[in-house]
């Protein structure tokens, strides 16, 4: 029984930081809600689907932006665009922030602007990769050691 | 000379000499014959003698040796020859008779003596019979005492009268001249004297009772005989002249209630007990010694007297405890009486506020409420808040106060039914929402798997519990988390060494929730903390918190009422702490299908599902959000089909869909143009689907999209709440305005 408040005290302390330093937002939270016994593993699955869709998509951006002559910005925007409709889906709360300032910097065609947001983008979405796998470890523990993932409001 | 038959005698006589010898005979005659009349006589009168014929016999001989000298006398002178014939004859017979008897008497004379010898023991035989039978009298006297003496002194149980009796008796039986008892003193370490036969009011007269003569006698319980100069015997001056009487001293134990051991009377240990003393003097000058049967008295009626005065003692012990009892029996009959008054001004007390208190308290706080809707100024409205603040918690506080005298009553009972257990933990977050983020506090909800959806119990009450509870919690934190955690109590965990007399006995139908609150605010100090579930009692830190302190006394009531337990840990000030409680619910029997049709079990576990089966399509070119759109849908209960193109769209589309749902965005336009092909493809209005548009682009307008022919738009990002209050308005009007 000890293990088991620990680890959920751990993981109640880490999503609370998560929250709290903006990585995720109240729509994360209601992915949670989604999650029940016909679907046990909806966030996963969906965050997974994100990080999947988040590497395509910046890859492209790179791969766009790297262009030496003609950037395709409207291709870059339409990357953005999506980007910033997956993060704001799951809640990713920072990464939807950088999508936002994106947007502008393509609207302006303004390459180094764009490589600069991309680099923000890239960075905050390893980071955000590495806290979520981090939280779906410590859910794995829990589950293991017999306990409940606690909820929080 | 003529020849006569005359005989002379052969001597001449002698005159003088024949006189002599004629008066001689004539006595002797005399004297032969009265003796015989004399025996003859004797005989007579004394009716028993065995020998007549002896005495018959010298009767005969007698009177014929009288005859003899009788005869005797006419021969002294001349006489016929006829005289000297008889007295021949005589003579003969005379010899014959006498030997004859001489004869006889060898024969007699042995056994006249014996007769003597034999009257002789015989006498002394009479003597010692006399002597025997003078011991058993007085033997049997002194019996006749001993019972009439016990008799005296069993007849009294008072210790007094008994002991008094037994020297009066003891007195007059023997005849003493002083009979004392002396008393062991309170300490143990004296003798008292403290009764006497003849003295009316003895002095009191001590020895210590450590002298030899007193261990002597204690040492056995035989009567002892002691000197007349010991101090125990010294009572009165001596008033004969020369040697006071034999004193005799014996022990009377005093047996106390704890000396009764039923195993083994009647062996005491004499170390323990301790005894009186009683000292008998003969009286003086009397040469009278102590006859044994005049001591085994005395042995006895010492005895006796003991046990009459631990039967006294007994008997005062009872009449004690049956008085005090009495006195507590009046006593206890008092304060139940005066208990009862007290309740009955309390219920009549309760009974006047009850009504009288509510109905001006309503009448405030409505018209407060009234008067806050009108126009009024800053200041107005701030007095009118305030108002209604205080006359809410006033409202509170008098519910609190009603609440707990009912429940103290025992009035007050669960109203058990069926509930959604995990409904209530929810409710209570959802109440608790609205401070906690004002605080900024984080509030947990651990919800173990085995915890039923559903269970039997007093559903208001234990949201009100569980309300306080948590409440208590975020009153008492600024900042920081809250922690609650329900788990279903196993055996091992309901006996808990922190409730001590709190047994609870789990069963099939019923369980014991266990629901932990932890918060990490102010903490409460080990002292305070036996005091927090006593009305009223609150700690420094609570009185500056507002409320009456009932809150945690009602919780501990009605936790009680449901079988459980309460407690409160803490690891000090500023430690936060733990809030601890276990209540006993009932396990519903199995839900029917048919009483709860809204909730069939899949879905039971993530709230109602108004939109069971309802099929809707969801296009949208984003995977992700398609996804999670997906996840609201299905969660709500209904089919869902994703494309992520709006050709797909068209394609998949059929009579089927009751709803599409297009993620619309400006970079495409595709959206629009999927509505007007949409209407193209069902003519008829009530075949086609509600078209609703999900944008995150707030440029998308209603407008718009009503142009186009779509019934609504939803603004994401789209809560779950949100998505049901939309499918359910849209089901119900047909059309859905803004949900933003």
């Amino acid at each position: 029984m000890d293990v088991v408040s620990q680890l959920q005290r751990q993981f109640v302390d880490y999503t609370t930081s998560l929250y709290r330093e903006g990585f995720v937002d109240d729509q994360y939270t209601q992915l949670q809600k989604l999650q029940d016994e016909s679907s046990p593993d909806f966030v996963v699955e969906v965050v997974t689907l994100f990080f999947e869709d988040c590497e395509k998509l910046i890859n492209n951006m790179a791969r766009a932006l790297e262009q030496q002559q003609g950037v395709d910005f409207k291709q870059v925007d339409a990357s953005v665009h999506q980007l910033k409709g997956s993060s704001s889906s799951i809640g990713a709360m920072r990464v939807k922030n950088v999508c936002v300032a994106f947007r502008p910097c393509c609207e302006a065609q303004n390459r180094e602007g764009c490589l600069r947001c991309l680099q923000q983008v890239t960075h905050e979405y390893s980071v955000l990769k590495n806290k979520l796998q981090t939280l779906f470890r410590l859910e794995q523990q829990i589950v293991a050691a017999g306990g409940s993932i606690p909820v929080i409001e | 000379m003529e020849s006569c038959n005359c005989i002379e005698p052969q001597w001449p006589a002698d005159e003088l000499l024949i006189k002599y010898q004629y008066i001689s005979d004539f006595f002797i005659a005399l004297a032969y014959f009265s003796i015989p009349l004399e025996l003859i006589y004797f005989v007579k009168k004394s009716a028993v003698f065995p020998y007549r014929w002896v005495l018959v016999q010298f009767g005969a001989f007698i009177v014929l040796c009288g005859a003899t000298h009788l005869i005797n006398l006419w021969t002294f002178t001349m006489h016929t020859r006829t005289v000297a014939i008889v007295m021949t004859t005589a003579k003969v017979f005379t010899a014959v008779v006498s030997c004859a008897t001489a004869l006889m008497l060898v024969h007699i004379i042995p056994d006249l003596l014996s007769v003597k010898t034999r009257e002789l023991f015989l006498k002394n035989k009479a003597a010692e019979l006399d002597r025997e039978m003078g011991l058993i009298r007085t033997q049997e006297e002194t019996g006749r005492h001993v019972r009439m003496l016990t008799h005296e002194i069993r007849s009294t149980l008072d210790r007094h009268t008994i002991l008094k009796t037994t020297l009066v008796e003891l007195g007059r039986t023997l005849a003493l001249e002083e009979c004392a008892l002396w008393m062991p003193t309170r300490t143990g370490l004296e003798l008292q004297l403290s009764y006497t036969l003849r003295q009316q009011n003895p002095v009191g007269y001590t020895v210590p009772i450590q002298l030899p003569v007193i261990s002597q006698v204690f040492s056995t319980n035989h009567a002892v005989k002691i000197s007349p100069n010991s101090p125990v015997a010294k009572l009165r001056p001596i008033a004969g002249k020369y040697v006071p009487g034999e004193v005799v001293a014996v022990r009377v134990p005093l047996l106390h209630l704890s000396n009764f051991q039923i195993n083994d009377w009647p062996e005491l240990s004499s170390s323990t007990k301790r005894y009186a003393l009683m000292v008998l003097m003969l009286p003086s000058d009397s040469a009278r010694q102590w006859h044994v049967h005049e001591l085994e008295l005395v042995e006895v009626v010492a005895d006796q007297v003991a046990v009459a005065l631990s039967h006294a003692a007994i008997l005062e012990e009872s009449m004690r405890a049956r008085d005090l009892l009495m006195e507590q029996n009046v006593a206890l009959d008092l304060a139940r009486r005066e208990a009862e008054t007290a309740i009955r001004a309390r219920n009549d007390f309760l009974a006047v506020m009850n009504h009288e208190m509510r109905t001006p308290m309503h009448a405030i706080i409505a018209l407060a409420s009234l008067l806050q809707e009108t126009d009024l100024t800053p200041e107005q409205r701030l007095m009118v808040e305030t108002i209604l603040k205080s006359s809410s918690l006033l409202a509170t506080l008098i519910n609190d106060v009603l609440d707990l005298s009912r429940l103290e009553d025992g009035s007050l009972q669960l109203e058990l039914g069926t509930f959604n257990l995990h409904s209530v933990f929810r409710e209570v977050l959802n109440l608790v929402k609205p401070i906690v983020s004002v605080k900024k506090l984080l509030v947990t909800l651990n919800l173990a798997p085995d915890v039923p959806e559903y269970a039997i119990g007093d559903e208001k009450r234990l949201m009100q519990t569980i309300l306080n509870v948590v409440g208590n919690a975020v009153k008492f934190s600024k900042e920081g988390s809250i922690t609650i955690t329900a788990f279903v109590a196993k055996s091992e965990s309901l006996r808990d060494t922190r409730a001590p007399d709190f047994f609870p006995i789990p069963s099939d139908n019923h369980f014991y929730l266990h629901v932990q609150v932890k918060d990490s605010g102010a903490g409460i100090s080990p002292q305070d903390i036996p005091k927090l579930f006593t009305k009223f009692a609150q700690t420094q830190s609570t009185k500056n918190s507002g409320g009456s302190g009932l809150g945690l006394a009602i919780c501990k009531r009605f936790v009680n009422l449901m079988e459980g337990n309460i407690w409160i840990e803490s690891d000090g000030i500023g430690k936060g702490c733990t809030a601890i409680f276990l209540v006993k619910l009932g396990i519903p029997e199995r839900l029917n299908e048919s009483k709860f049709p809204f909730m069939p079990k899949v879905l039971a576990t993530h709230g109602q599902a108004n939109f069971p089966g309802l099929k809707v399509l969801v296009m949208d070119e984003n995977g992700v959000s398609r996804m999670v759109t997906k996840g609201l849908l299905v969660n709500l209960g209904c089919d869902v089909t994703t494309v992520s193109s709006g050709e797909e769209c068209l394609r998949m589309v059929s009579l089927e869909h009751k709803v599409v749902l297009m993620d619309v965005c400006v970079p495409g336009k595709d959206g629009y143009e999927i509505a007007i092909r949409i209407h193209e493809k069902f003519t008829k209005r009530h075949e086609r689907p509600l078209i609703v548009a999900l944008t995150g682009n707030t440029e998308v307008t209603k407008d718009n999209c009503m142009r186009v022919g779509m019934d609504g738009v939803i603004l994401k990002p789209i809560s779950l709440d949100k998505m049901r209050g939309v499918l359910s308005d849209l089901l119900e009007h047909r059309v859905l305005f803004e949900a933003m």
